[in-house]
């Protein structure tokens, strides 16, 4: 067992961990943090993004101990209570999502997207989202809900 | 109490969804979420051999290890170990071979179950697999339907003769047809319709709980079908129906591949029962790919004849249909969902089909997004363009001349469907505006003259497909054993607000917001008052869910029929509160008023709030405002549509590019078309994922090669363009909101676009097919073989 403090959603979890834990089940499991999911087995799918000290990241390709000291953000603190975040707004808006189950991950990767490039082209948007599947949408509203949210955020003029 | 508003126009509007809020926020509940506590964790032994003796299982040395509390084999689990069940034997003589949840005596595919452990948490389960003692005495693995129905074969099913399941023949007299005219055109092609792999994104999870308080195990599980899935498991599991409540919490995409009463959730619930304690399972994605059913699988032997002047006459078709190593639910039944669109859109004198079904070492076939009729649509748009070039006839030209025209509906079609209604002449001219047909053709005819190495194709669909499932005496007539019929239930509470409670089984359709719009239209309440309660047994016990494009086809009868009920049943109430009969009121926008005397005016919230008071109702009224209706649909459902595909092709390399998609559907009246255009942006993804990209392989030996999602590909958003969707409506006549399905429509109508598109490009080089996917390999070698055919 191992100690790690690490801050999720703006709150300081302290935990004892095994090391070979993955950073997603001990979000899942140890803190409950069940909004974040898992796709896959071999790091492909990209359903368990999130944000670690504000970038994308996968969270079954990282071992919870690697994640002592840092800041994370999942799908579960983009926003707070009622509040929506300008990518979930856009994503609702443009009909981006169907099951949902891809969702959170490819929200997390639109925002780190958008941070690094906040007026992509649709090649731009359609690379930078190519680690993430999506099997219901197609991605036709996904890339809507990325240009649109772009556009609720000020990057597109 | 509620408002009421003018709701003249719900249907029809683009509303946002009422599912997003929680989704966007990670407010979901996927099975997988759900612990409860002392949960003992469900691992699978899982065979790494296609085709073997199973001489030992002994789960001893698993026992001892840290946190283990179970283990068993099939023997050991007994009367326990209920057989997966199939519904649909297709002729008299279908061979369903026993299909045990562990199998005991051999193995029949990669990832067949042999043992389960249990552990108080998932890793423990997992790390004592290793110590169950397997011995495996290989046999042969029969991984190849022409091998498997070869004299000779290893059996799959020891005890069986052969490799077959069934010959279903429907006859059809197409020779003597063809007899009749003396400038008979054949043309004759094989194709092959690959095996793919739902590969829905939530992978599958199933949670059992006996419940303490009352005999009732719930069961949690991430399926498409709720309410059949309580039928079966009663069915086999011989706990009372009443006793079990089948709970389908958020459920993340299915495609088919839930549609499915599977080995696992079997398993989980009798261990639980047996234990009782909570039993969870969860798979991971290597499991999926190997457990879950897969989908398609045919090889496909088809001749279309026509005059020479191109007049279909008739279509022959000989089948063979990979079941896999067992039968699942309607394992056998996929290819006759097929049977009927053969002959699509186009009229012709004589049909004949017959269908062989074969047992493989491989996991079992069963549903995946269009379960039949994909494969027939693409067989049938392929082989009409193969027949355009073989009279020298532009493709679309040739499919004017034999398809059913606007004014001939209803139409009763040579394999005995009839369609109400249709326009193909006003989809494809929409879709030929929108695309710039002649324009391309024009392009296409220059990079031709100029020998450009990258050819330009145009690739043609128009389809049809048969969905809805469907009249109950029809399936009936098929050897399916259940029915059609769709249930809902409209309770108006004591606050004004309404419970919809319906038998469908949503997983990513929109169903909350899309039936919400239905009823808020006929009751005048709002959408947002509107709650619909699904996916749960025991709040909604009766339904037969959602798969073949059914929900709103047959589910939204239900719902308009349950809320006409409700104004009939609120109707007396109103009247005796207005003082004035029953016939002297009409009912709109929420609310009864009097004729001639708009003053006087009641809405349905203050009914339902007097019906729950039950001061002041006439005598003889019951104290409730509710409607309730199961509607078994009259037909089928038949959207149709067409879709061009402008396919740029590298002669040099073979590699591919969709250049532009467009398609127009007709999917009738449409509830919600945000919804309707998500569906078809989904299904054309599935499809041309099919034409260019997916197949799931086995090697010699029946390993599956393409296991994981690093070796099977499903299309990322890098992969493919945006589409340009349009619709036309030509409302059903059988169906009372004049809706079809169009849950599979993209799925079907694409696959066979993609491909008539990178053969039109290549055909001057002599290609006339590409094997699916579209890889640059198998694209390559095609040019390769014309070239060597022509030297
Ligand atoms: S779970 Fe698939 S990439 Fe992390
Ligand atoms: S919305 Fe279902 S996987 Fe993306």
């Amino acid at each position: 067992m191992q100690h790690i403090t690490v801050t999720v959603d703006g709150t300081e979890y302290q935990s004892e961990v095994e090391p070979r834990t993955l950073l997603v089940h001990w979000l899942r499991e140890g803190l409950g943090k069940v909004g974040t999911v898992v796709g896959c087995d071999t790091s492909n799918c990209g359903a368990c993004t999130i944000l670690v000290d504000g970038q994308s990241v996968k969270s079954c390709s990282m071992l919870a101990v690697q994640a002592d000291g840092c800041e994370i953000t999942t799908i579960q603190g983009l926003s707070t209570g009622d509040d929506w975040h300008p990518v979930q707004t856009a994503f609702k808006e443009c009909h981006g999502l169907q099951c949902g189950y891809c969702t959170p991950g490819m929200v997390m990767s639109t925002v780190d997207l958008l941070t690094e490039n906040p007026n992509p082209t649709e090649e731009e948007i359609r690379d930078g989202i190519h680690g993430n599947l999506c099997r219901c949408t197609g991605y036709h509203n996904i890339v809507k809900s990325v240009k649109y949210a772009a556009d609720l955020m000020g990057g597109s003029k | 109490m509620t408002d009421t508003l003018d709701t003249s126009s719900v249907i029809g509007r683009p509303l946002r969804r009422k599912e997003d809020a929680k989704l966007l926020h990670g407010r979901t509940n996927w099975t997988d979420n759900i612990q409860l506590p002392g949960t003992l964790h469900m691992a699978i032994v899982r065979s790494p051999m296609a085709h073997a003796k199973v001489t030992k299982v002994d789960v001893s040395e698993a026992l001892k290890q840290p946190n283990v509390v179970a283990a068993y084999n099939a023997a050991e689990l007994g009367d326990l170990n209920s057989v997966v069940p199939c519904v649909w034997p297709v002729t008299d003589d279908t061979v369903m071979p026993p299909f045990p949840a562990l199998t005991g005596d051999k193995v029949r595919h990669v990832g067949d179950c042999v043992a389960v452990v249990l552990a108080t948490d998932a890793a423990s389960a997992e790390d004592a697999l290793a110590y169950v003692d397997v011995e495996y005495e290989p046999l042969p693995a029969v991984v190849n339907m022409i091998d498997a129905i070869s004299p000779g074969s290893e059996l799959v099913h020891g005890d069986a003769t052969n490799n077959t399941c069934y010959v279903y023949d429907l006859g059809g007299g197409y020779e003597d047809e063809l007899a009749k005219h003396s400038d008979v055109v054949r043309v004759k092609r094989r194709f092959v319709n690959q095996r793919l792999i739902p590969a829905f994104m939530e992978p599958r999870a199933v949670v059992a709980a006996p419940m303490g308080m009352s005999d009732e195990i719930t069961v949690w599980t991430s399926t498409q079908i709720p309410h059949v899935l309580r039928v079966l498991l009663q069915l086999v599991t011989g706990i009372p129906e009443q006793n079990l409540r089948i709970i389908a919490p958020d459920v993340g995409g299915g495609f088919g591949g839930k549609l499915q009463c599977y080995r696992e959730e079997i398993l989980v619930t009798q261990l639980a029962r047996k234990l009782g304690r909570p039993v969870k399972w969860n798979e991971t994605r290597s499991e999926d790919m190997v457990a879950t059913h897969h989908g398609r699988d045919q090889i496909q032997d088809i001749e279309l004849a026509a005059t020479k002047d191109g007049k279909f006459i008739g279509l022959k078709v000989d089948l063979l249909a990979n079941m896999g190593g067992y039968l699942q639910i309607i394992t056998p039944g996929i290819p006759l969902l097929g049977m009927f669109m053969y002959p699509a859109i186009y009229k012709m004198d004589a049909y004949q089909f017959q269908c062989t079904g074969v047992f493989t070492n491989s996991t079992p076939t069963d549903a995946y997004r269009g379960a039949g009729r994909p494969e027939a649509t693409f067989a049938i748009e392929r082989i009409v363009d193969e027949m355009a070039a073989e009279l020298g006839m532009e493709p679309m030209e040739l499919r004017t001349k034999n398809w059913i025209e606007h004014h001939e509906f209803p139409f009763t079609t040579v394999a005995g469907l009839t369609y109400d209604t249709g326009n193909y002449e006003a989809a494809t001219a929409k879709a030929m505006d929108m695309f710039g047909y002649h324009e391309l053709r024009a392009e296409q005819k220059a990079r031709r003259e100029s020998g450009d190495p990258v050819q330009l194709g145009i690739g043609i669909s128009t389809f049809t497909e048969m969905c809805g499932l469907a009249p109950s005496r029809t399936l009936g007539a098929l050897k399916y054993a259940a029915g059609g019929w769709e249930h809902c239930t409209i309770r108006l509470l004591p606050s004004g607000k309404v419970e919809l409670v319906t038998g469908t089984s949503p997983h990513g359709q929109g169903h909350e917001t899309a039936w919400s719009q239905i009823a808020s239209e006929i009751l005048g309440i709002p959408v947002d008052d509107i709650d619909v309660i699904h996916s749960d047994t025991g709040r909604s016990p009766y339904g037969m869910d959602t798969y073949g494009s059914r929900s709103l086809a047959v589910g939204g009868q239900a719902i308009k029929k349950a809320a006409d009920r409700v104004i009939e049943n609120a109707r007396p109430i109103a009247a005796h509160q207005l003082e004035c009969s029953a016939n002297d009121l009409e009912f709109a926008n929420g609310a009864f008023s009097v004729k001639g005397d708009p003053e006087k005016t009641v809405t349905l919230g203050a009914l339902a709030w007097a019906a729950f008071a039950a001061h002041n109702l006439p005598d003889g009224v019951e104290p409730m405002i509710s409607g309730e209706a199961t509607v078994d649909p009259e037909d089928f459902s038949y959207p149709h549509g067409t879709h061009l595909a402008a396919m740029e092709v590298d002669t040099e390399t073979g590699k591919v590019k969709l250049r532009k998609y467009v398609c127009v559907d007709d999917v009738g009246n449409q509830v919600n078309p945000m919804i309707v255009e998500g569906q078809v942006h989904g299904g054309l993804a599935q499809g041309i994922g099919q034409a260019l990209y997916e197949g799931a392989e086995y090697d010699s030996d029946g390993n599956l090669l393409t296991a994981s999602l690093a070796d099977y590909l499903i299309p990322s958003a890098a992969d493919l363009p945006s589409f340009e969707t349009g619709s036309t409506v030509t409302p059903s006549t059988t169906h009372s909101l004049g809706t079809k399905g169009v849950g599979e429509a993209g799925a079907i109508a694409s696959t066979p676009a993609i491909i008539n598109g990178i053969v039109d490009a290549l055909r001057p080089m002599g290609v006339t097919d590409v094997l699916m996917p579209a890889s640059p390999q198998n694209v390559w070698r095609a040019i390769q073989a014309a070239k060597g055919a022509s030297a």
